[in-house]
């Protein structure tokens, strides 16, 4: 079965033109990462800012081209350096992105930012359109009344799942999450990360799931990337990387995500009480 | 005697459709050397109800406290120049959005050394080196060179590391840290906590951090207050809280964390629980 995303030796570069002062420069955003992803798997992609994670989601969401190397999506290259998007390609992949509260067009009603990708890409009569959108909403958790309100009237959790349904709307076989829930309060994130797995399991989606939350990503992949500096330092199975980090940095990474257990908070008060130790 | 000491502390905001009750009788102590954890999601009013403390909200705000003494002094009484030498002297505040809390347009050695010429009366060659020992004692490499930095030059961890030198300039009996890692990448949040841990313990004073994240509770705090839409919840020690949770909300809470699933959906209890079953379940 041929997966559905597939990248080898994936770059990116960013030019920064010079000035009068400084001269022109070239940032490697990403240098040579290779993956794939297999039909309703999730690939999780971990990193701290900088590390070109969220560059590798513009590529794979085919917003940015890329500089060298190959993407395949349904075992087909993709290259929009040198044909233009189609809106057959364009449906393949979708997007949900960090901030609930500044993807969504605060003038434009929820049915209207529903429908939009439909009316951009298919020829779809708007009856339809409206059926489509109303059913979507209630796949997502909220309700056919929410058709015609505007974003400011949800909350974060709410503006995250129209996010979803957004993204839905095309029948996409792939979604790039880019820290889908770090906005959201920690119930809020149950709800919504228990949604991304219902859907997933209905539609047989695949996801690309960038996180820095460890327990998050923990919990929802099936394969971890980790990045560092625009270079995949680690990537394998979730029980692989999370039982045996190879790489210095995956191993500082989770030495430095927080421990919730109790066992940990009974050894850190009985460093404390003692702290010469 | 407690260092500050809050009982039933109330905050109303008038708005157009009538008052809103951000904060609905919270009452809290710390001690010296001690490190209070205000637990909550958005709307709990963890923040508002320290800001009230520190008399730093907007005069649409009305604020009434049984009791509100910092250091047996009491808060409500004392005049606003009073109040003023007592904030960012004895008790010290750290915000949430490191870069956003600095002022673009001075340097960092500027703002740094503004809190000790309010507060002390060191000359100006005094003033400078205590800045460079402060940025020294927060981690910041190359201080005399960075005072002169303004902060865009600096990353988000930078920012915080001075936001605390700031904070720890006149060695605060009190200082209360707003989300001080939630902007942070790990590795940074886990320098940034580790710094206060060491920063406190050195100084010996009293902490509250604010947060919406266990893991942060987990990792630092010693006592931890619950909130939920501006109520009280559970108050315990951070081992009994973790270990046996009395209050309904706190079990729910606890459970939504992804490290305590066990199957493939997460428990999402809260979003069963009204209200009125959560403030029911409410224990101190």
């Amino acid at each position: 079965m041929t997966p559905v995303l597939e990248a080898r030796n994936l770059k990116r570069d960013y030019h920064i033109p010079g000035s009068l002062f400084k001269p022109a420069k070239t940032v490697h955003a990403v240098k040579g990462v290779s993956f794939s992803v297999e039909e309703g798997k999730t690939l999780a992609i971990v990193g701290e800012s900088g590390c070109g994670k969220s560059t590798l989601a513009r590529m794979v969401t085919m917003i940015d081209p890329v500089t060298a190397g190959e993407m395949l999506i349904d075992g087909r290259r993709i290259d929009i350096a040198s044909e233009p998007l189609t809106p057959d390609m364009r449906s393949k992949v979708q997007i949900v992105f960090q901030n609930p509260y500044g993807s969504l067009n605060p003038r434009k009603k929820i049915g209207d930012i529903l429908t939009e990708p439909l009316v951009i890409n298919t020829k779809i009569p708007s009856g339809e359109r409206r059926d489509r959108a109303m059913a979507m909403l209630k796949k997502v958790g909220l309700e056919e009344r929410h058709y015609g309100r505007y974003p400011h009237m949800f909350s974060g959790g709410q503006r995250q799942r129209v996010a979803i349904a957004r993204a839905l709307m095309l029948n996409p076989r792939l979604l790039v999450l880019d820290e889908p829930v770090s906005a959201l309060d920690l119930s809020v994130q149950a709800q919504v990360l228990n949604l991304l797995a219902d859907l997933q399991e209905e539609f047989r989606l695949t996801y690309v799931f960038i996180s820095h939350d460890l327990s998050v990503v923990r919990h929802i992949a099936d394969d971890v990337m980790v990045m560092y500096f625009g270079e995949a330092v680690e990537y394998g199975s979730r029980d692989a990387v999370f039982d045996n980090p190879q790489h210095s940095y995956t191993k500082t990474l989770f030495a430095a995500t927080p421990r919730v257990d109790v066992e940990a908070i009974r050894a850190r008060l009985a460093r404390k009480g003692r702290p010469e130790l | 005697m407690s260092l500050l000491e809050i009982k039933n502390l109330v905050v109303e905001f008038q708005t157009a459709s009538g008052p809103f009750r951000a904060v609905d009788g919270v009452s809290l102590k710390v001690d010296e050397g001690e490190v209070l954890a205000i637990v909550g999601e958005s709307g709990s009013g963890k923040s508002v109800s320290m800001l009230a403390a520190m008399g730093l909200l907007p005069w649409t705000a009305k604020v009434t406290a049984d009791t509100l003494t910092f250091n047996g002094r009491d808060m409500q009484a004392m005049s606003d120049s009073d109040r003023r030498k007592i904030i960012g002297k004895d008790i010290a505040m750290i915000f949430q959005e490191p870069v956003a809390s600095l002022n673009p347009c001075f340097t960092v050695g500027f703002q740094i050394e503004e809190v000790l010429r309010v507060h002390t009366d060191l000359g100006r060659r005094a003033r400078r080196d205590r800045a460079i020992e402060l940025f020294q004692s927060v981690g910041i490499p190359n201080p005399q060179e960075r005072l002169g930095h303004f902060p865009h030059q600096m990353s988000g961890g930078q920012c915080q590391r001075v936001m605390i030198a700031t904070a720890l300039a006149c060695n605060p009996k009190l200082l209360i840290a707003d989300e001080p890692t939630t902007a942070l990448d790990v590795t940074i949040q886990k320098q940034i906590l580790d710094l206060l841990m060491k920063l406190q313990a050195e100084h010996g004073m009293g902490l509250i951090i604010i947060t919406h994240d266990m893991g942060v509770v987990a990792e630092t705090a010693d006592r931890v207050i619950v909130q939920y839409k501006g109520r009280q919840i559970e108050e315990a020690d951070v081992l009994s809280l973790f270990s046996a949770p009395k209050s309904v909300y706190t079990r729910a809470l606890l459970s939504a964390l992804p490290e305590n699933a066990t199957g493939g959906r997460l428990p999402t209890i809260t979003e069963k629980l009204t209200d009125a079953e959560i403030f029911a379940g409410a224990v101190r």
